[in-house]
């Protein structure tokens, strides 16, 4: 008997007979559930209610189920329904789905103004925690730095070369292409709107200070927030899921000592070489605009450039390079180490990793900013 | 040869070879197995035993042969047929493969919701159901993989597996890392799942209570061939080097008691 399932009712002098007929399987399930849904409307209208499932072709776990909440349903109303015609096969089945007892609902957390007012109380504990995580964090460090400094023995230097090369070596052709060609974009700019006063050569001036107190540096934080500290993020999450963190500690190693030290001090060491390296490459791009659209031919540019930036300049942007890497190291450890099981944790963690790196690199410029303004470089 | 034709059979992998660069991991390999039965397939580490389950599912490409699962040629398969079958089989990974960002609930609830088109209540019925099956507790329901233990993870898996009530379940080392207790839990439940549900199942294992206890036929891999099939007593009796040393070692004897 195959086709599609049916559920018949025959009346049977003062009884009601439901016969069940054909596949009942997962296949069929929508039907199976409307056809039961159809029949639970007969609870209570007879005192004895039948099921037989004698013509049943096929049954698994759904058409079970389905029988069974249909017999729980009519038994309801105070009648008795039963099963009847079971055949040897599906009687285990039958009596394997008849141990669910009740099902229990989801949870779905409250939907209200206090629960948006929790939520946002929440968001603003959470701020005080993380900044003192970072704090956290930072002090760790500093430990991991003072055992390092009396033993020199447990430095360790390939790791430190190793990531040295992903987040330097290997930055170094895309930091150098942004930023030349942001250098080009400042120098153009410049050039176009300078020339309504016929003040063209300032843009030289414009570019130096530009480039080398502020854009060079930040610009390039950034980029090593998103490129470094999203990896990090990513290295230590998975190695926290997997457990490896928890393995290393209990062989009596500091996972600060041994992962976080060696990720810190790469990324303090290859941001102001990065930084110093875009700042070139935003010079000579703002040069090479100068001279090819400005018309200043390089020998002007460089003897404006000599007059119009002294070494604070450049001081101030290298100053801030290791500092803005200490902070994005110091986020993307702290989010790596508080990723949870799942992979989706891992992605958060991530994102916030890259949104809070950047974000505490702009407040520090901004610190930056007004300390030099007030010691006067 | 070892594997006579067999008219019932649910999966028929002929003449199968599966290379990895350089080095061949399948070789010519044939393999049957009947509808309804448990076959343990065993083999030493590295034979190839999770490379040949995941050649069955197309998770591995392989260079040549011919692999039939309920009487499709899986290579002829148009996707739309192959998508029917893959609805027809539950495969349960070494590591569980739970989706870790969704709860139990979620994580047996996504095939059916994916593929069926019923409402939440019987999803949430029939989520029960399974769990219940697998003897779980229905508190679970709504916890995080992370959570959970590693046995619990398993029977999960194993309940995701059966999410669709397929007829043919892959199972790649059930019970490695269980307990002695839980394994045998797990295999009484594959038994009775089997009973009650008419299941065939494909069982890669280590596990030499489980050969004894939970299948009916077992398959040996050595060399990138089927070097043994038959019963367990068909096992004891081969001459085999390295079935010898398996049914018979130390480990065996205190098994047999």
């Amino acid at each position: 008997m195959n086709g599609d399932p049916t559920l018949e009712r025959i009346t049977q002098g003062g009884g009601l007979a439901l016969c069940a007929a054909g596949p009942w399987t997962a296949r069929f399930a929508p039907v199976l559930e409307r056809m039961v849904a159809d029949a639970e409307k007969l609870r209570g209208t007879r005192p004895d209610i039948f099921i037989d499932v004698s013509q049943v072709s096929k049954l698994d776990t759904f058409g079970a189920w389905l029988i069974e909440r249909l017999r729980r349903s009519l038994s309801h109303g105070g009648g008795e329904a039963t099963i009847a015609g079971l055949s040897e096969n599906y009687s285990s089945l039958v009596d394997e789905v008849r141990r669910v007892k009740e099902t229990p609902e989801a949870e779905t957390g409250p939907v209200s103004i206090t629960a948006m007012l929790d939520q946002i109380g929440r968001v603003v504990v959470g701020i005080g925690g993380t900044i003192i995580g970072l704090i956290d964090m930072l002090g760790a460090v500093l430990v991991a730095s003072g055992h390092v400094l009396i033993r020199p023995r447990s430095f360790r230097l390939t790791s430190t070369i190793h990531h040295l090369e992903q987040v330097c070596w290997r930055a170094v052709p895309i930091v150098v292409l942004i930023t030349f060609l942001i250098g080009c974009i400042i120098a153009q700019q410049g050039i176009f709107h300078f020339r309504r006063f016929g003040a063209d050569i300032f843009v030289v001036d414009m570019l130096g200070v530009l480039v080398l107190r502020e854009i060079g540096v930040l610009l390039v934080a950034i980029m090593v927030a998103g490129r470094s500290g999203s990896a990090y993020t990513a290295e230590l999450g998975s190695m926290k899921m997997r457990e490896e963190i928890d393995a290393l500690r209990t062989m009596g190693f500091d996972p600060i000592e041994v992962l976080v030290l060696p990720r810190m001090l790469a990324l303090v060491l290859a941001l102001p070489i990065l930084a110093f390296l875009g700042a070139m490459a935003a010079l000579y791009g703002g040069g090479l605009v100068a001279w090819l659209y400005g018309g200043v031919d390089p020998e002007a540019f460089l003897l404006r450039l000599r007059d119009a930036i002294s070494i604070n300049h450049f001081i101030v942007g290298m100053v801030k390079a290791p500092v803005m890497a200490a902070v994005i190291g110091i986020v993307a450890c702290v989010e790596g180490l508080a990723v949870q099981g799942s992979a989706e944790s891992l992605g958060q963690h991530t994102t916030s990793s890259v949104v809070k790196g950047i974000f505490f690199v702009i407040v520090m410029d901004g610190v930056f900013a007004i300390f030099f303004a007030s010691i006067g470089m | 040869m070892l594997v006579q034709p067999i008219s019932d059979a649910i999966i028929r992998v002929r003449d199968i070879t599966v290379q990895f660069g350089r080095t061949r991991v399948l070789d010519g390999l044939d393999l049957d197995v009947k509808r309804g039965e448990i076959l343990g397939f065993v083999g030493p580490s590295g034979a190839g035993k999770s490379v040949l389950t995941r050649t069955i599912i197309g998770l591995v490409p392989k260079v040549s042969g011919r692999i039939e699962v309920f009487g499709i040629d899986l290579d002829a398969a148009s996707s739309s047929e192959r998508r029917r079958v893959e609805r027809r089989w539950g495969v349960l990974f070494q590591q569980g493969a739970l989706f870790s960002s969704l709860t139990v609930r979620q994580n047996i609830q996504f095939p059916v919701r994916e593929y069926l088109r019923v409402s939440q209540r019987l999803l949430d019925e029939i989520m029960v159901a399974k769990l219940v099956m697998v003897g779980l507790k229905p508190e679970v329901a709504d916890r995080y993989p992370s959570e959970l233990s590693g046995g619990m993870i398993k029977r999960v898996a194993l309940a995701r597996a059966l999410a669709l009530d397929p007829e043919l379940v892959f199972l790649d080392e059930p019970t490695s890392g269980l307990d002695p207790i839980g394994a045998g839990e797990f295999d009484e439940l594959v038994r009775t799942l089997q009973r009650t549900l008419g299941l065939t199942v494909f069982m890669v294992t280590h596990d030499l209570d489980s050969l004894y206890t939970a299948c009916d036929r077992i398959a040996v891999l050595g060399n990138g061939k089927i070097i043994a099939a038959g019963s367990i007593a068909d096992m004891q009796a081969s001459q085999h080097p390295w079935l010898r040393q398996y049914f018979h070692g130390k480990r065996a004897r205190a098994v047999i008691g």
